[in-house]
């Protein structure tokens, strides 16, 4: 192939002259290159900037919720048995950590977590994708996924409990059932969402079904399918709680119910924070996992 | 055309019905393009053109008549339909997967976009993404180029860069090319013969002599009148041809 240097880049149809070299960084001189790692530098220490000053105005109130409540109950205002000050929760926290007994509450109710999720995601996906890709597939799950899903899962503690006792098993199963069907739901709706017309490009260029699904369908679907992830991970740890709160003889719900009837109030809310922190981690872990995923994507991100 | 007596003709149509319901889009249809001609095809929108453009490219198949076309064909369609997930030398090499990355920065290069091999899709402009369209149509060297309206949605500066680097691509690579497009100058503008669809055939098919490539020209003004008149267009001179006739 010979080259030919009709078309410049659009709009700036210099960019590849010395004078607009510091604007880029691929530009092979190394005066311009040395400018680059300059302006580099100087863009991550403000960025490093820009992200402290975001985290302290998303900080503020929350902190001054927490003096709030602090003033409230060092002043009398409120009853510290039923309302303890943050100051008690937190020191609370530090003796459950210190003497092992959260530790170990965590990591049963982690397992259980992380039990119901594997076996659910699997399925969901299993079953989305069968749908999605398949006629045949959507024709047999869909109906009875659709149905299933408007079950509230929550109503089925009593029905797992007279199937599977009132052990690990009904626990880890309510969890696997509600994970299931965000995962199904995101799954299908996204393979089915892919852009036709990148289909149909992706045909004439002569792809086979299989590379299709691998290049096209799936890439086309993750952002869906990540969505449904997230929704699955919120959703396993209301299934959690749940049915940790219904019958509790080992892990957070156990703690949190032992502390309500010894009027522990502190630990219940220690119990109540540590609920809340699972399920914001599993939220940050998808969000690592989509701007891994989906760099691809220029995506709008607040003004 | 010469050059389709003395070879076989690279895509041969004949009596093609394609029906999409009721509505009888192709009604008998012939249509030939010699290897290496480059031929555009106007009509009002809603003729037809694009359906023969995807027939010719096997996306569509007719109902009745024979369409015949090389092994190696590709297509730029109106929008790039780049995979936004692949940064654009992944893109190039689209459904070639033994091709390494060289063959795609060569490709790039061909088209002004060796810089943004690495680039996501979604960072290129509208003619930097459709160039990659063209890198992506031209780097499997296809008998058959089939163009689908590849500029209507750009600028018209970026428009008239395109043409040239189109009609520069053509002389380099030689493949046969069918553009479908209802701009009346931009077909005299890159094709060797114009053809003009109508009720589902043929209407009009006449060489562009290269006399008449030249805008302001007798011979383009007149053919570009007889285009117009075809696609039911009542046609306005060009300022430049009305300034020469005062």
């Amino acid at each position: 192939m010979n080259t030919i240097e009709t078309v410049e880049n659009n709009g700036r149809p210099l960019a590849r002259n010395a004078g607009a070299a510091v604007s880029d960084a691929r530009a092979p001189s190394r005066a311009a290159s040395r400018a680059a790692a300059d302006g580099a530098r100087a863009t991550r220490g403000a960025r490093l900037r820009a992200l402290a000053g975001t985290v302290a105005r998303r900080a503020i109130v929350p902190l001054a919720l927490l003096a709030l409540w602090q003033l409230a109950a060092a002043l009398d205002l409120v009853n510290t048995t039923l309302v303890p000050p943050p100051s008690e929760v937190a020191s609370a926290f530090w003796e459950l950590l210190t003497s092992g007994r959260l530790t170990e509450a965590l990591g049963i109710s982690l397992t259980r977590i992380a039990i119901g999720l594997v076996i659910g995601i699997p399925i969901g996906l299993a079953l989305g994708i069968a749908a999605g890709l398949f006629k045949l597939g959507e024709e047999l799950i869909d109906a009875t996924m659709q149905a299933l899903r408007t079950v509230p899962f929550v109503a089925l503690i009593p029905l797992f409990i007279l199937w599977l006792g009132i052990g690990d098993v009904s626990k880890v199963a309510l969890i696997a059932f509600g994970v299931t069907f965000p995962v199904y739901m995101n799954t299908f709706a996204g393979i089915r969402g892919v852009d036709a017309k990148l289909i149909e490009a992706a045909e004439v260029f002569g792809l086979n079904r299989r590379q299709l699904v691998r290049q096209v369908v799936v890439p086309g679907a993750l952002p869906s399918i990540l969505v449904g992830l997230r929704y699955a991970l919120g959703l396993s740890v209301i299934a959690l709680v749940v049915s940790e709160t219904v019958n509790a003889n080992s892990g957070i719900g156990a703690l949190v119910s032992d502390a309500r009837q010894f009027l522990q109030t502190d630990v219940v809310l220690v119990g109540i924070v540590v609920y809340s922190v699972l399920g914001l981690v599993g939220d940050g872990l998808v969000r690592i996992l989509e701007r891994r995923l989906l760099s691809w994507r220029g995506s709008f991100r607040g003004a | 055309m010469s050059a389709t007596v003395a070879a076989p003709p690279a895509v041969r149509a004949a009596g093609v019905v394609k029906r999409f319901g009721a509505r009888e889009v192709l009604r008998g249809l012939d249509f030939e393009i010699g290897p290496s001609e480059f031929v555009a095809l106007l009509g009002p929108s809603g003729c037809g053109k694009t359906t023969l453009l995807r027939l010719l490219a096997g996306i569509e198949q007719a109902q009745a008549g024979t369409v015949e076309v090389p092994e190696s064909h590709s297509v730029v369609f109106q929008e790039p339909r780049l995979l936004p997930w692949q940064k654009v030398w992944k893109n190039v090499l689209l459904g070639l997967p033994g091709a390494d990355r060289a063959t795609a920065e060569r490709a790039l290069r061909e088209v002004g976009l060796a810089n943004h091999a690495d680039a996501w899709p979604v960072t290129l402009s509208g003619g930097e993404a459709q160039r990659t369209a063209l890198a992506r149509a031209l780097v499997r060297e296809p008998q058959l180029l089939l163009l689908d309206e590849p500029f209507a949605a750009l600028d018209a500066l970026t428009r008239i860069r395109m043409h040239a680097l189109v009609r520069a691509l053509w002389e380099a690579h030689r493949p046969a090319v069918l553009i479908v497009t209802h701009d009346v100058d931009e077909a005299l503008a890159l094709a060797d013969r114009v053809t003009v669809m109508r009720d589902g055939v043929i209407q009009l098919d006449e060489p562009v002599p290269a006399a008449a490539r030249t805008r302001g020209s007798a011979g383009f003004e007149a053919l570009r009148r007889r285009l117009l008149d075809q696609l039911g267009v009542a046609a306005p001179t060009t300022p430049d041809a009305e300034e020469r006739h005062q």
